[in-house]
This record gives C-alpha cells, structure tokens and sequence, in this order.
C-alpha cells in the first residue's frame, strides 16, 4: 500500500510539477504576445509535415521561420493606395491604338485607302531632318488610322504639330466628303438666326427707356467661305497625344484671319481657352488655331512643279476668275533633286493665297448683301462702276515659290539637299523662313509638308502690337456751341447805351403816340 | 547631350520637330570621339543645331575637369569639321546686341553692320558723330550660344556635385528625380554661374545650407 500510495504521491508530483511547467510554457511573453507552448507545438507540427533531413541541423532555422510566419501577416496594415499617374492613364488609351480589328482581312482586300504612308514619310522626314522621332510618328499613324475609320473619311494626312505652353496640337487634314458640308452651313445659319432673335428681343426691351444710339457702324462683315472652297477648302482634325480622340476645328470666317494676322500668341494645349488679345479675336483657341492653320497652309503647302495641273473645266475661265482647283498630272516625271535643291522655280504653291480680306476669292463688300450672297459672279460684273472698290487679286494657284515676296530683308525659302555626301539619293528639302518650322521634301514623284512649330510667323525685328483707333469726336462742333470771346467793359457799355437810346426812342415815339390819340 | 548617349536621348527631344538625319548622327558619333581626344575634353555634349539661310550650325561643347567653367563651344557644318567659338566677352556681347539683326546667313564671316550717331554738346553746337558698330557672324554665334547657355541651361537638383576642391562635376550617385519631384519647377536649376549671390545676408545663406 505504501508503495502504492508512494507512487501515487510520486505520480501526482510529477502530473503537477508537468502542469506547472505546462502553465509556465502557456505564459505569454510581455514583448511578443506568443507562448513557447504554441511555438513548440507549431514547431513539431511544421516538422512532422515537412519531414526534413537532418532536421535537428535547421531546427534553429525552422523556429526562425515559424515565428517570421506568425509577423509577417501583421507586417503593413495599410492599404496600398494605387496613384493613376498621367503616364499610365495616355498608355491606357494608347492600347486601343495597338488592338488589331477582328475584321482585318477584308480591309486587305481595299486597293486605295484614304491612310498615308507615314511610317515613308517618316523616312524621308528623317532624312530632311525634321519629324518627330520614329515612335511618335508610329503612333500617330495608327491614330490617323483611327481617325480615317471612324469618320470614313475620302483622304487624309498629317498637316503637322504644332507646339503649346501646356500640351501640343497632332493635326489631321481631311478633305469634305459630299453633303456633310450643307449639315454645316444650316447649322451655321441656325445660330446666326438665334443671335438675331436674342438682338431683337434687347432692342425689345430698351423700347421703354431708349438709351441714346450709337452711331458707330461696324465695317460689313465678310461673308465666310463656303465649306470646301478656299481657306475652307479642307477639315482639320486635332488631337493632344495619339490615342485621345481628334476633335474637329471649325471652319474659318475672314475676320478671324484678318485678325489672326495682327496678334502674336503662343497656343496653350486647350482648345476651349479665350484668347485675349487686341484687337480682339473673335472665337476661342481652338478658331484661333483654324486660322493660323489656314494661313500656314497658304503660305507654305508646295508641291513639285508639274505634280499637279490646273483643273480642265475651267480652261476658259483662267483669265478672270482665280484658278481654285487642280488635279494630279498623271504624265508627271518627277523633277531631278538636285535641280529641286537648287532652283525655287521648280516648286508651286498649291493652296490658294489668302487675300488681303481674309479670303481666297475677293468679294466686293459694296453690293447689297442679298445679291452678294446669291451669285459671286454678279458681283464680278458690276466691278467696272466707278466707285466701286478694287478687287484683291492674288498670285493664281501653282504660282512657283521663286515668285514668293521677300520679308524683312530675309529671302522666304532655304533650300538644300538630305544628304551632301551621297547626293544621288537625296531628297531636295525647302524650309520656309517665313514660318519657322514649315517644311517641305521631295524626291522623285513623292513630296510633302510638314509643319512643326510653334504657329507664329517670322516678326522680322520684333512685333508691335497695333495702336487702338483715335478717340471718336464727342460731337459735331456747331455755331450753337461753339465758345465766343467775351466782349469787354468798353464794349458792353457801349452795347447798353445804345440799348437806352433805343429804348428811349422807343419811349418818345410811345409819348407822341399817345399824345396824338390824345388830341384826337 | 552626352556624345556617348546621343543615340538614344535624341529620340527623347523628337517631339519637338527637331531631329537630325542618319548621315549627321553617324558623323556625329565619329567627329565627337575624336574631338574629345584632340582637345581633352572629359566628356562632349552635343549642344544643338542654329539654324541658318544657307547652312545651318551644329554646335557641340566641350567640358573640361569643372562642368561649370571650362566650357568651350565649337561649330561645325557638316557634323565633321569642328572650329573654335571664342569666348563670349561683356564687350561682343554688347556690340552684337546693338548690330546683330535678322536671321543667321550660314557664313561665319558675314559682317553685321550698325550705323548710330550720337549727337554731342548743345543746341546748335551739336555734332552729329557716326559711330559704326562691325560684328561677324562668328562672334554672333559665340555670344548666342553664350546667352542661351546662361539662361536656359537647366539641370535637376542634384545632378551636379561641388566636389572638396570647388570644381563642379557631374553626381555620379544622382538617381534622377521622382514622378512628383520631376513636376515641380524648384527641383530644376540654372546651370551658369551665380548672380547676385553676395547680396543675400548670412541668414539667408544658412538655408542654402540645409537645402542642399
């Protein structure tokens, strides 16, 4: 029994002296909140599982590695808040660019696309040392690409960039399809109607209290090319970075050119900014950035001579009215280079120059608008009254460049080869001087333009900004205000004797009146 | 830019307009080695291209032990030939300021010409005295690469190390700048030297200090 009882007290001992080591072991540590109960238990776990060899090796590894498991969960709390930067919101729409259409091999199967070959003019811009590095031209490529698509567009070609403070302009140029221009013009006519409306209902409600009218009258407005002529010839498309979407410029009034010609402002990158200048432009940067197109494109879109030739309809017409059309010269040779290089009589405009008015064909502002409006030919006829104005004429189209007028001293062309060492396959290059930044090449039968730049012409020996009008006279002077001398003390006494003289007489021939009707 | 990155940082610039074609970089990869070892240049920058009526000037520069002082400018026409810019003196800067006009011809030797007259004395006694003010094309081209050195060369904070022995040099452990730092304007430099620098008081000095 005692030794029954013995090891039963022996038994319990140890039960308790293991309980209490157990407890000893369950007690957490004040640094880590872990117990070495929990991580010996996960440690014969991780090495049941694991079955390495020569565990008692690592086992000091194994613990490291069971309490780096048990952190490494609680390690950052914080949520990674992932920043869209501008850089990875363009590539997002850049991908689009780079996605092939399902329908892809249909489009094989079209002999004439409206597309350009960029990636070639590329090449020969490259070799003309202008462009706008291979990637970006490759990406503008497939954006035009996308432009064509998705406006079904007849042709279409890369005009140039042109640069702003904020971000730069990719400009497309397309041509018209048919009726899309009459949509247009009636919208035009709507809003012009609205404008209308909303002058006569001011004039409406001045009627109560008239305000005195101004006299000013504004110079007749001149009528806006028709969409598909002249300055309006063709449509631009711009966009800030290939891959966001082109947005349509509208067409181009005269005013704005005119006015265009007298500002000098650099371009922002927002189409919706004002443009504060003086005199004032009418419209936003985005007309303004229409207008400095259009005058770009006049002054600087040139060919080969011979690429293109007249229009045949209006053979007869070619003395009087200005050629406005041309066709590809389907016998064209190609001119060599070095004579390209050499020589500015080789290279035509081919965009029609814009007149003094703001147009390429003048309109005479003296005949009633309604006639005007109705026929241009009308107009032409009745040139030859006396006080009618002198029509503007400017240089007809395919007018060769050597005929260009020389600014401030600085011819307007430079032209020169790619290439001095290798000359034989060489592109003739013409920079203007006049826009910096306006290129042209040619080689063989291929030629274009390119324009790359800030949008503002050569100013020659700085710009001065127009004087505002002299102030308007206040009234017309007349003898009713127009300020006497004041008569002297001699004089006004000498008025007031005579006026008692008068009234003297006037008094005596009075007396001897009554006196008279006294007799009687 | 660097002669040894000029193959890549090119296309960084293109979106500009102004590239050059594969004959001038060809040359340029060549004339710039040898220029480096004819002048003992540390290191050859392409400077840029001005453009002119008949020839245009490639311009590159030379760095020397001090990125800030030893600088030298050369041109070139064809990206092979490189002659000496002389050193923009107050003097030429202020005779072509008053008769350089126009367009850059291409001829290093064309004269720019400026007649003034300066009227001296009173009232009657005045003389009127022709003052005739020469400059060629070449110290024209010296001092505009000079103006456009001193006031639009910009670098990025840090890139450039003062170094025990006051010589400017290039930062080898600069890492560039990061997205957010890249859009401020304060993180970008002039690169000449400093202007009106004694003015400031020792207080103000003292934040310097702690920038840098």
């Amino acid at each position: 029994l005692e030794i029954d009882s013995q090891s039963l007290n022996s038994s319990q001992l140890k039960v308790q002296s293991a309980a209490s080591l157990k407890a000893f072991m369950l007690k957490n540590s004040t640094k880590s909140n872990l117990n070495l109960y929990d991580h010996l238990t996960q440690l014969l776990i991780k090495v049941m599982d694991e079955q390495l060899q020569n565990v008692v090796d690592v086992i000091e590894d194994i613990s490291h590695d069971v309490k780096r498991g048990l952190v490494e969960d609680k390690q950052s709390t914080l949520r990674d808040l992932p920043q869209t930067t501008a850089a990875e919101l363009l590539a997002e729409q850049q991908r689009l660019l780079f996605s092939r259409p399902e329908d892809a091999d249909q489009e094989d199967e079209l002999v004439e696309t409206p597309l350009p070959n960029v990636s070639e003019i590329g090449f020969y811009l490259e070799q003309a040392g202008v462009g706008l590095g291979r990637e970006e031209m490759q990406r503008i490529f497939l954006a035009l690409k996308q432009l064509v698509e998705s406006q079904a567009l007849l042709r279409c070609r890369l005009w140039g960039k042109i640069l702003g403070t904020e971000s730069s302009y990719i400009v497309a140029e397309a041509e018209y399809r048919e009726g899309e221009e009459e949509e247009e013009q009636i919208t035009d006519e709507a809003a012009e109607e609205e404008e209308r409306e909303t002058e006569a209902q001011d004039s409406e409600e001045n009627e109560m209290d008239p305000l005195p009218q101004s006299t000013y009258k504004p110079a007749p407005v001149v009528p806006k090319e028709a969409i598909g002529t002249g300055a309006n010839k063709c449509v631009y498309y711009v966009c800030k970075e290939p891959g966001l979407p082109w947005v349509k410029l509208p067409p181009v009034s005269p005013v704005q050119i005119t006015v265009a010609r007298h500002i000098r402002k650099f371009f922002t990158g927002r189409l919706d900014t004002p443009v504060n200048s003086y005199p004032p432009f009418p419209g936003n940067e985005a007309n303004y950035l229409r207008a400095q197109i259009a005058r770009i494109s006049a002054g600087t879109q040139v060919s080969p001579q011979g690429f293109f030739q007249a229009g045949e309809e209006e053979g007869d017409e070619e003395d009087e009215a200005p050629r406005d059309s041309y066709e590809v010269n389907p016998d064209f040779e190609g001119i060599p280079v070095a004579e390209m290089a050499e020589s500015l009589s080789t290279w035509v405009h081919h965009v029609q120059h814009i007149l003094q008015q703001g147009r390429c064909t003048w309109v005479n502002l003296a005949v009633k608008p309604g006639e005007d409006s109705n026929e241009e030919g009308e107009a032409e006829e009745k040139e030859e009254e006396p006080d009618e104005p002198e029509p503007e004429v400017g240089p007809p189209l395919l007018t060769p460049l050597s005929q260009d007028a020389e600014m401030f001293n600085t011819p307007p062309w430079s032209s020169k080869m790619s290439s001095t060492l290798t000359s034989q396959h060489a592109a003739a290059v013409l920079r203007s001087n006049l826009w910096p930044g306006a290129y042209a090449y040619a080689c063989g039968k291929k030629f274009e333009n390119i324009y790359v730049g800030w949008g503002l012409k050569y100013a020659g020996e700085g710009y001065s900004p127009p004087v505002p009008p002299p102030p308007q006279k206040e009234y017309p002077s007349g003898p009713e205000i127009t300020e006497a001398l004041d008569p002297s003390l001699e004089e006004e006494q000498a008025l007031k004797e005579a006026l008692e003289e008068q009234q003297a007489a006037q008094e005596e021939m009075e007396d001897t009146d009554e006196e008279e009707e006294d007799d009687d | 830019m660097n002669s040894d990155s000029l193959y890549y940082s090119l296309e960084l610039v293109a979106g500009s307009g102004y590239t050059l074609n594969i004959e001038q970089r060809a040359a340029l990869q060549t004339s710039l080695v040898i220029l480096r070892k004819n002048y003992k240049f540390q290191r050859v920058l392409y400077w840029g291209k001005i453009l002119g009526l008949k020839e245009d000037y490639f311009i590159a520069q030379g760095r020397g032990e001090d990125e800030m002082n030893d600088k030298k400018n050369l041109y070139s026409f064809n990206c092979m030939d490189w002659f000496l810019l002389p050193p923009a003196t107050d003097s030429m800067i202020d005779e072509v300021s008053r008769a350089a006009k126009g367009r850059f011809t291409g001829d290093p030797s064309y004269v720019y010409e400026h007649l003034e007259i300066r009227r001296q004395g009173e009232g009657d006694e005045a003389e009127e005295e022709e003052v005739v003010t020469k400059v060629n094309e070449e110290s024209r081209l010296a001092v505009t690469v000079h103006q456009i050195d001193e006031e639009v060369s910009v670098v990025p904070r840090g890139a450039f190390i003062k170094s025990p022995h006051g010589l400017v040099q290039v930062n080898r452990s600069f890492g560039g700048l990061s997205h957010s730092e890249a859009g401020k304007l304060d993180n970008f430099l002039h690169f000449s030297k400093p202007k009106n620098l004694k003015k400031k008081s020792i207080l103000e000095m003292g934040d310097f200090e702690s920038i840098y």
